[in-house]
């Protein structure tokens, strides 16, 4: 379905409503929105803005109320629950604000686990992507650690091996920072861009100006809807932590 | 999903928390040992009761007194006794399908010699009695038709009364009192152990019935022939013949109800089967519940189970797994839980039986067949149970679940 001209994310006039009892919350109203390959988008906005519900729709785990959503090539609104659940595990990679690691369960198992819902077996050696992908992320001597005995810099990392596994068309991050101190946050912010710079379309939910200093396009919700949606010059995270070395290792 | 993949999946998931697994397990355990062991003991007994039956006698045929009531009672106002010497001469005549066929008169009596003392119940029977019974002798000899037809006082011994009255030597060719009338002893029966019922059958002294009728019963009254078929297949041809014969001996017209029952052994044995059968399925009914209430602990621990990792199942939805893969990894979960469950308490049943069996000298017998159907059970209480949590999580709201803490 891919094709070199289609965008990974088309989204038109997508609406979502939620009935409150009586009410009725318009948490999207009329998003129109469109990323490239290779982009690196922050999406802003205050709380209840609607960011949450953006990140739900372009993670294929809401259905928006109307409008229509392209996700790399395929349109997202024609398709049932396990059709979307498939088109979860082929296309995209998600990072959590909790990390949500499975507990009990070593590194290498949580970064193998999407992979268990491959119904195409694209990957061979499941084992071995999965090592390769924790070594992408610096992680290559944790691989038989457990979630509790990581930092939690240590667990986003892991968390994200686990969202670069599959080589998703589009890595959705909600808040992947917000429960990480300033220097794990750039470090984060850092493999992002690294794997962003290898050509990786990401698209990350924040509301700290720092995170989104990192993007390359920065877009702002307000009450459901675009207020702004401009580009930015990006910091480097690279070059911010050899200016300020680890205080906490991680 | 593949089978294997998923039975990988509740492996890991069930070691990831051994001690609630081995908990969880630990109701299906209990179940499943208990019907192990409940069928085993019912499984014994009713071997047991074959045994005893197949060693009644070959082919066995029973004529018993008295018209046959609706309620099961013989005799009656105007019935009597008209069971005689005759008839069984009569048959032994007659009967085509008849290969043996003997008078039982039986009495309770004392016994002593050499200064001990002892009750059994002397059976005056005729010679053809040991072929019918199929009973040998250990030592000695059976009496003969020349000692039955001069009223020889001769017997044969039970391997019960030889142990009361002559513990510590041979009997065969001592004198013992019936009664104060000595009988010389002339061999000794074969161990036969218990009836069904639990009487012992070698607590018996064997006599001609010429001699016990006339010197020890005091009555001409006989309890019973019995005659035996050529071959098994033959018994119920054998049990028309004999009816018709006892009703001409007896000349009754063709209005004349008969005055005597025919039975075979598999009828006498039915009854005591009966029960034991229905003792078994009592038992393993009983046995059951608590196989259901081990159901009911994994579906408690199941729910448990989901509410605690819907953070987990939210994590796996949005990684691309389906509805029905979550439905059946708590599904495989819960049926593995169970059927590592059900091995252990099979095993635990069978080595329960086993001990029991020892301790109690009952006899338990564990078939293969009961262990499958345990083990059957035990899986069909992992679907049963697990099917409910496991819908529970499938149908989770894949954001929700996210959310949750
Ligand atoms: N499941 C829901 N049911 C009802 N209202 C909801 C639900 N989810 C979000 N909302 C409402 O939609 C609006 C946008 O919420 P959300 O997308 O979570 O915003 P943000 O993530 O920017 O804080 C809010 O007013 C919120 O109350
Ligand atoms: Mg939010």
């Amino acid at each position: 379905m891919s094709d070199a001209v289609a965008p990974v994310v088309e989204l038109r006039d997508i609406r979502r409503d939620y009935a409150v009892g009586d009410a009725v919350v318009h948490a999207l109203r009329g998003i129109n929105l469109r990323i490239e390959r290779g982009e690196m988008v922050a999406i802003m906005g205050s709380s209840g803005s609607g960011k949450s519900t953006l990140m739900n729709t372009l993670g294929c785990l809401d259905h928006p109320t109307s409008g229509s959503f392209l996700l790399d090539g395929v349109a997202v609104e024609a398709l049932d629950d396990d059709a979307r659940a498939d088109l979860r595990n082929a296309k995209l990679g998600f990072v959590f604000q909790g990390f949500n690691l499975l507990a009990r369960t070593t590194a290498l198992e949580n970064v193998a686990l999407p992979m268990l819902y491959d119904r195409h077996a694209r990957f061979a050696d499941p084992d071995a992507r999965a090592r390769d992908a924790l070594s992408r992320v610096g992680l290559a001597d944790r691989l038989t650690h457990l979630p509790n005995e990581l930092s939690g810099g240590q667990q986003q990392r892991v968390a994200i091996a686990r969202a670069l596994v599959t080589e998703p068309k589009l890595l959705l991050a909600d808040e992947p920072t917000g429960n990480l101190d300033s220097h794990t946050t750039v470090e984060v912010m850092a493999l992002f861009q690294a794997l962003n710079d290898q050509g990786l379309t990401v698209v990350i939910v924040t509301h700290e100006d720092e995170v989104a200093a990192y993007c390359k396009r920065s877009v702002r919700l307000h009450d459901g809807e675009i207020v702004s949606d401009h580009p930015v010059v990006p910091k480097r995270a690279a070059d911010d932590l050899a200016r300020a070395p680890a205080v906490v290792s991680t | 999903m593949k089978a294997t993949r998923l039975i990988g999946l509740a492996l890991r998931s069930i070691r990831r928390n051994p001690g609630r697994s081995a908990l969880t397990m630990l109701g299906v355990v209990i179940g499943v040992a208990s019907v192990v062991v409940m069928v085993a003991i019912g499984a014994g007994a009713q071997a047991e009761i074959q045994a005893r039956i197949d060693n009644l006698g070959s082919n066995m045929v029973v004529i018993t007194p008295g018209a046959a009531t609706p309620g099961g009672v013989s005799g009656g106002a105007g019935s009597f006794n008209r069971l005689t010497t005759d008839d069984a001469a009569f048959i032994a005549r007659e009967a085509q399908l008849v290969s043996a066929v003997t008078p039982v008169v039986f009495t309770r009596t004392g016994i002593s010699a050499g200064g001990l003392n002892w009750r059994s119940t002397i059976y005056g029977v005729d010679t053809s009695y040991q072929q019918i019974r199929a009973w040998q002798t250990e030592s000695g000899r059976f009496f003969t038709t020349e000692e039955l037809k001069s009223n020889r006082k001769v017997c044969v011994l039970g391997a019960t009364v030889v142990k009361s009255i002559f513990p510590d030597q041979d009997p065969v060719g001592q004198t013992l009192r019936l009664r104060d009338v000595p009988f010389e002893v002339i061999g000794v029966l074969a161990t036969k152990g218990q009836t069904a019922e639990g009487t012992d059958q070698d607590d018996v002294i064997l006599a001609p019935f010429t001699t016990v009728q006339t010197r020890l019963a005091g009555h001409q009254f006989i309890a019973q022939l019995l005659a035996s078929a050529w071959s098994e297949s033959e018994i119920p041809a054998a049990m028309d013949e004999v009816r018709v014969l006892v009703r001409e001996s007896h000349g009754l017209g063709d209005r004349d109800p008969d005055d005597f029952q025919v039975k075979d052994q598999r009828q006498l044995a039915q009854a005591a089967q009966g029960t034991t059968q229905v003792m078994t399925m009592l038992l393993s009914a009983i046995a059951s519940v608590s196989l259901l209430v081990g159901g009911i602990g994994i579906m408690n621990i199941m729910l448990v189970s989901v509410t605690e990792r819907t953070q987990e199942i939210g994590v796996r939805r949005a990684l691309g797994a389906r509805r029905i893969d979550v439905l059946a990894q708590f599904l495989v979960e819960s049926i593995v839980l169970s059927g590592i469950g059900g091995l252990a308490g099979a095993a635990f049943g069978t080595g329960i039986a086993a001990g029991l069996g020892r301790l109690t000298g009952w006899a338990t017998v564990v078939e293969p067949s009961t262990l499958g159907i345990a083990m059957a059970f035990s899986v069909a209480v992992g679907v049963f149970f697990g099917w409910y949590p496991a819908r529970r999580a499938a149908a989770l709201d894949v954001i929700e679940a996210l959310r949750h803490q």
